[in-house]
């Protein structure tokens, strides 16, 4: 009798199938582990001579003996100016992926998603240009009447009475560059919703609204949590069209009408040209804090994220 | 509780496509109706045009009349979000919401029709809503858990409960048991025959011997080929459909011919 199993136990294609998927993996990991590795490298000898506190200090003079450099101005403009686009591009793309997915007949939501997608895929530059040229100027008088009424908030506040080039300007361009995001990637999860999760809800009597509150919304709200996240990533390391649409003044102002502000991503662009050695140094120095706070984004999202997964 | 359906020459269209023709019938309060027939023949579509889930596909309509005692489910001023609230329904395969716990799907359709109850009522809606669907006594230490880690045949039951907690009139089951197996097929069919004297109740099924054993009157549906409507063939008292149809079609169903 002969043996009709016996053969190879395992098949060559298994084994180079598992080593490539393995690589990749690897690579991945080296990749971020270089990154990591180079901007640290090339931070230290900045660092070091630097003779203000790095992460307290407003001035950006790295050039200047002795060098006097600190990301404060950075850190407080790339927050606030990401905060500004969260608040308002978050709510309103879920609003557009609930319209998408839920309220509009085939022909507007194909059209729609559509149009999103493709807002998705416009360069960054684009929309400085157009923010800086064109949509400057129109939103001025929103923030003369924000100055003029909210005045008494000391964010609102604007003693210049200049209302061009502001955080809150680069702000809302940014939420306009990170609404398709937010909404391309939530109507996506939206539309995972399995059908038998909607008609429970409805079949109970649920308006539309009670319906994605009921059945959607839990369904959805890691793919959410990511949607909002991955904007916020594209906020935080924004460059260009900030750098062209901020004022770069080394100096924490938190009345966000008035000119000012810089952020990590822009500032490396603008100052890399003309930097020395030192100066260059410093930039990376402030790309590294750029990359741990885009990481410690990035660890939260999947934390929340992982919270929730008893459920999906 | 408990009304008489009446379907008058009820036309069922997804778009440009007619998917069942020209049914009238009549379903008697507290009792029980099967709609059997082959795959395709509409019978689901006819059960989904009765509180007006058919409708949420893109699309689809009716023309022709659903009477509930009287009152036309499809009038001009008719809220379809009460019409679901009239009419409960259970689906194909079990579908508790996944995030919530027992307790909260049992009220979950009251939480959206009454706000601000007293814990106290809730509390007991939940146990009554339990018991009447023979849930209650293997549920009842951990009715805060999630409602997703029950067994297939207990979510259907929670689903029943979830339906019945807000007091319908009627009781809609599209093929309840298709995912079940036979034990808790047979405790859903236990729990039908219960529930038919407080409700009334239309369940789809593709399963003869279970619509011969649960249902009182039951309607054949066929359709001749792919791409035509459906029809209603025949619709009579259970024991007359299963021992002497009056049409040759039922006949051959029936007898296991064809379907």
């Amino acid at each position: 009798m002969t043996a009709v199993l016996s053969g190879q136990a395992v098949r060559p294609g298994d084994r180079v199938f598992s080593g490539l998927s393995l690589a990749a993996g690897v690579l991945v990991l080296v990749v971020m582990a270089a990154i990591a590795v180079f901007l640290v490298w090339k931070a230290i000898p900045s660092l070091t001579t630097d003779s203000a506190n790095f992460f307290t200090e407003q001035q950006w003079l790295p050039d200047r003996d002795p060098p006097v450099f600190g990301i404060a101005v950075l850190a407080f403009g790339t927050v606030l100016t990401s905060l500004i686009a969260m608040g308002i591009a978050v709510p309103i793309g879920f609003g557009v992926a609930l319209f998408i997915a839920f309220y509009g007949n085939r022909r507007v939501s194909t059209a729609l998603g559509f149009t999103v997608d493709l807002l998705a895929a416009v360069p960054s530059i684009i929309f400085g240009l157009w923010g800086l040229y064109y949509f400057m100027p129109r939103i001025v008088p929103f923030a003369e009447w924000l100055s003029t009424y909210l005045g008494w908030i000391p964010l609102f506040r604007n003693d210049l009475e200049i209302y061009t080039k502001s955080i809150l300007m680069a702000g809302v361009v940014l939420a306009i560059m990170i609404l398709p995001t937010v909404s391309a990637i939530s109507r996506e999860v939206f539309l995972q919703v399995p059908r038998a999760q909607t008609e429970a809800a409805l079949a109970l009597g649920a308006t539309r609204w009670e319906m994605i509150r009921m059945s959607v919304f839990p369904f959805s709200r890691p793919g959410m949590v990511s949607a909002a996240m991955l904007g916020l990533g594209r906020a935080l390391g924004e460059t260009i069209a900030v750098a062209l649409l901020l004022s770069a003044i080394f100096e924490i102002n938190w009345a966000i009408t008035e000119p000012g502000g810089n952020t990590f991503a822009a500032n490396i662009a603008l100052k890399w040209g003309e930097a020395a050695d030192n100066g260059r140094s410093a930039l990376i120095a402030a790309g590294l804090v750029l990359f741990l706070i885009t990481l410690a984004v990035n660890m939260i999202a999947r934390w929340i994220i992982a919270r929730h997964e008893e459920y999906t | 509780m408990s009304k008489r359906i009446d379907l008058v020459d009820l036309d069922i269209f997804y778009g440009d496509f007619l998917a069942v023709e020209q049914v009238t019938l009549t379903v008697n309060p507290r009792s029980v109706t099967a709609f059997i027939g082959p795959s395709g023949c509409g019978k689901s579509s006819v059960l989904r045009s009765i509180n007006r889930m058919h409708e949420l596909v893109p699309g689809a309509y009716v023309t022709g009349e659903v009477l509930l005692d009287n009152e036309d489910v499809y009038g001009v001023d008719v809220d379809p979000v009460l019409v679901r609230r009239t009419i409960g329904m259970v689906f194909q395969r079990p579908n508790p919401f996944p995030t919530m716990s027992i307790y909260d799907n049992v009220v979950a359709g009251l939480r959206l029709s009454k706000r601000r109850r007293r814990s106290k009522d809730l509390d007991d809606v939940v146990e009554r809503s339990l018991r009447s669907a023979n849930l209650w006594a293997e549920v009842k230490d951990r009715v805060d858990r999630p409602g997703a880690g029950l067994s297939g045949g207990q979510q259907q039951r929670l689903c029943i409960a979830r339906a019945i907690a807000i007091e319908p009139e009627v009781l809609l089951m599209d093929e309840p048991c298709s995912a079940l197996d036979p034990i808790s097929t047979l405790a859903i069919e236990d729990l039908i025959h219960e529930l038919k004297d407080t409700y009334t109740i239309v369940i789809v099924t593709h399963n003869m011997q279970q619509a011969a054993r649960v249902s009182s009157t039951t309607a054949f549906f066929n359709v001749n080929a792919v791409g035509e409507p459906g029809r209603l063939i025949e619709i009579g008292e259970t024991s007359q459909i299963f021992s002497n149809p009056r049409v040759k079609q039922t006949e051959d169903y029936v007898s296991g011919r064809f379907g």
